[in-house]
């Protein structure tokens, strides 16, 4: 496709036609993307103005922000407020995704850069830690979920086994059915899951730190947790913000482990579990819709505050 | 002295200890499971007594499961080859070509790799049944290409810009096409990044669930991660522990092998597309 065009505008400069072929080599792929992201993104933000149904999808009408809000007046002089934003609903499962974002990352923040530290020093056997924990971050995601449900089984799991030999507990619990430990159950899976993901990412951002600097620090008498909080913390403070804000996105949309980890728990419910079930079970597509936009708008939002207040630098481009 | 060096050198590897096990134990614990089947299986064991394959013989003997296997292969596999043509050519002009808007672009593409799922799970319900492709392997094949395309542009992208340019000067000076450059001088270059990118393109297909879960409707058209969520006993009390955590392993160990085979690949890989940029 270039070459008939490079024969007959040889005239053009070299970097014009460069910028030419660039041109028709991204072509497919933004087509693709367009196709696949932005058009149905548009889609679902337009069936968010609309009462379409699942089986009707073309019989919507438009029904303006009536999804997010909307004011009745009863005939009797009482205002009624309907809609997501006043749906307690709604609000629960927000509740429950940011207070399970926060908590997991948090804590794989810190495991991780624990994780890290061990890996990045030299011992014997780096190579077979490095391989074991790179075994959760492969496990499928409805794997681990399976897995550990199996673990938390109130009769017969392991877990139960353990802290009653332990002593951490006295009577077997039904850590995943008990609302109140239901979202414990959750994190742990979560942290157990994602943490080789941080420590991976904390890793390569320790390797870059030259290693003089703790010979320095080490001639100099410095204390090894003060050397950690004033040298390593600030120069991998940027590989940080990064995998935390990786880290951050995947948490909050988690859908499959609370899906299959928790079935119908409202203790753990989060913003994309309420969304499908609106869309997809309960056959209120619009009210779905309005939900999944709702989301996407929350995350958009957290994106550009965290770059700006972070000042992360995503591209790489500047460093060039 | 030496006994505090002593003590330090304990506390650290006890720690290298409790991680390893804490990574290890679930995965260990499920092989263990599935060999366990009848009373067997509710007997809690630490180390493995039963050696019963009746599990594995249920599932892969099943009506649907081994179909699911061969599903979640054809889409996984269909995906990234898809993701890999389409990127490596929209990763060349991205790295190597500057035009204006360029860090516009990869900020807009590394946006869409972020995207939350479920904010496209409705038009793409729209698109999919327009196409009439519900319940088809095509329609998860397409959609998988929102996360496996960006992030496979992304990761070559950023190897790409890596390599030198004198390299690519030199082909210039020969007179070489932006084309032939890709396909003769850059693309056996880049096998390793290839190798890498596919494969976790192919790891990120494989593991998908909310879509595969929305747009297959029939047993025998689901992945393997659908189907093991689906597995259900004669009723909803009896769940079989047991056939789940055969299926669990049979579908993990093939990527355990892999991830352990390509460990350093996947490690740059993941890095490349985290931390550096």
């Amino acid at each position: 496709m270039a070459n008939t065009g490079l024969i007959r505008e040889n005239q053009l400069s070299l970097h014009q036609q460069r910028q030419r072929a660039a041109f028709w080599f991204l072509a497919p792929m933004l087509v693709a993307l367009f196709c696949v992201a932005a058009w149905p993104l548009l889609r679902t933000v337009w069936f968010s103005f609309t009462d379409t149904s699942l089986n009707d999808l073309y019989g919507g009408k438009w029904i303006g922000f009536d999804n997010y809000l909307r004011v009745q007046t009863l005939s009797n002089g009482a205002v009624r407020y309907k809609g997501t934003l006043v749906d307690p609903n709604w609000w629960n499962a927000v509740w429950n995704t940011v207070r399970f974002s926060v908590v997991s990352v948090l804590f794989e923040t810190i495991l991780g850069l624990i994780v890290a530290l061990v890996l990045n020093a030299e011992f014997k056997g780096r190579g077979l830690v490095r391989a074991a924990i790179l075994i959760p971050w492969a496990i499928p995601t409805i794997v681990s979920a399976k897995m550990w449900a199996w673990m938390l089984n109130d009769q017969y799991g392991i877990i139960n086994d353990m802290a009653l030999r332990l002593g951490l507990i006295t009577e077997k619990m039904a850590w995943t059915a008990n609302t109140d430990t239901a979202m414990y159950a959750v994190l742990m899976v979560d942290v157990w899951k994602t943490t080789p993901f941080m420590a991976l990412l904390c890793l390569a951002g320790l390797q870059m730190v030259p290693r003089d600097i703790y010979e320095a620090a080490k001639i100099d008498g410095i204390h090894p947790v003060k050397v950690f909080f004033k040298i390593t913390l600030p120069l991998i403070r940027p590989a940080l913000m990064v995998a935390v804000i990786f880290r951050m996105l995947d948490a909050l949309r988690v859908f499959d482990l609370i899906y299959v980890l928790t079935p119908n728990s409202a203790a753990t419910k989060t913003m994309s579990v309420i969304s499908r079930e609106n869309l997809i079970d309960f056959d209120k597509f619009a009210y779905g819709s309005a939900q999944s936009t709702l989301l996407f708008v929350i995350l958009a939002v957290f994106v550009g505050l965290y770059i700006w207040l972070g000042k992360v630098d995503l591209s790489g481009e500047s460093g060039k | 002295m030496n006994s505090r060096k002593l003590i330090n050198n304990i506390a650290f590897y006890a720690l290298v200890v409790v991680i390893v096990v804490f990574s290890v134990f679930p995965f260990y614990y499920t092989i263990v499971t599935s060999f366990a089947t009848g009373t067997a299986i509710f007997e809690i064991n630490y180390f493995p007594r039963h050696f019963d394959t009746a599990n594995y013989e249920t599932v892969l003997g099943g009506r649907t499961f081994p179909r699911n296997i061969l599903n979640s292969v054809f889409i996984a596999t269909t995906t990234v080859v898809f993701a890999l043509f389409l990127a490596v050519t929209a990763s060349y002009a991205l790295a190597r070509v500057r035009f204006r808007g360029r860090g516009l672009l990869l900020m807009t593409i590394l946006a869409v790799s972020m995207f939350p799922q479920i904010a496209v799970l409705a038009g793409l319900f729209e698109l999919i049944k327009y196409l009439n492709l519900f319940n088809s392997p095509w329609a998860l094949v397409l959609s998988y290409t929102i996360f496996t395309l960006p992030f496979t542009v992304w990761v070559l992208t950023t190897f790409m810009r890596d390599l030198p340019v004198e390299i690519e000067e030199a082909a210039i000076v020969d007179g070489a096409t932006p084309w032939v450059i890709i396909t003769k001088v850059f693309l056996p270059l880049l096998w390793p990044a290839l190798v890498t990118t596919g494969l976790l393109a192919f790891i990120g297909a494989w593991n998908e669930f909310l879509f595969a879960l929305t747009f297959t409707s029939q047993e025998i058209t689901r992945t393997t991660p659908v189907a093991i969520a689906m597995l259900s006993g004669a009723s909803v009390q009896e769940i079989p522990w047991g056939p789940i955590m055969a299926a669990s392993v049979i579908v993990t160990i093939p990527l355990i092998i892999l991830v352990l085979i390509f460990q350093r690949k996947i490690v740059a890989g993941l890095t490349a597309g985290g931390v550096k940029g």
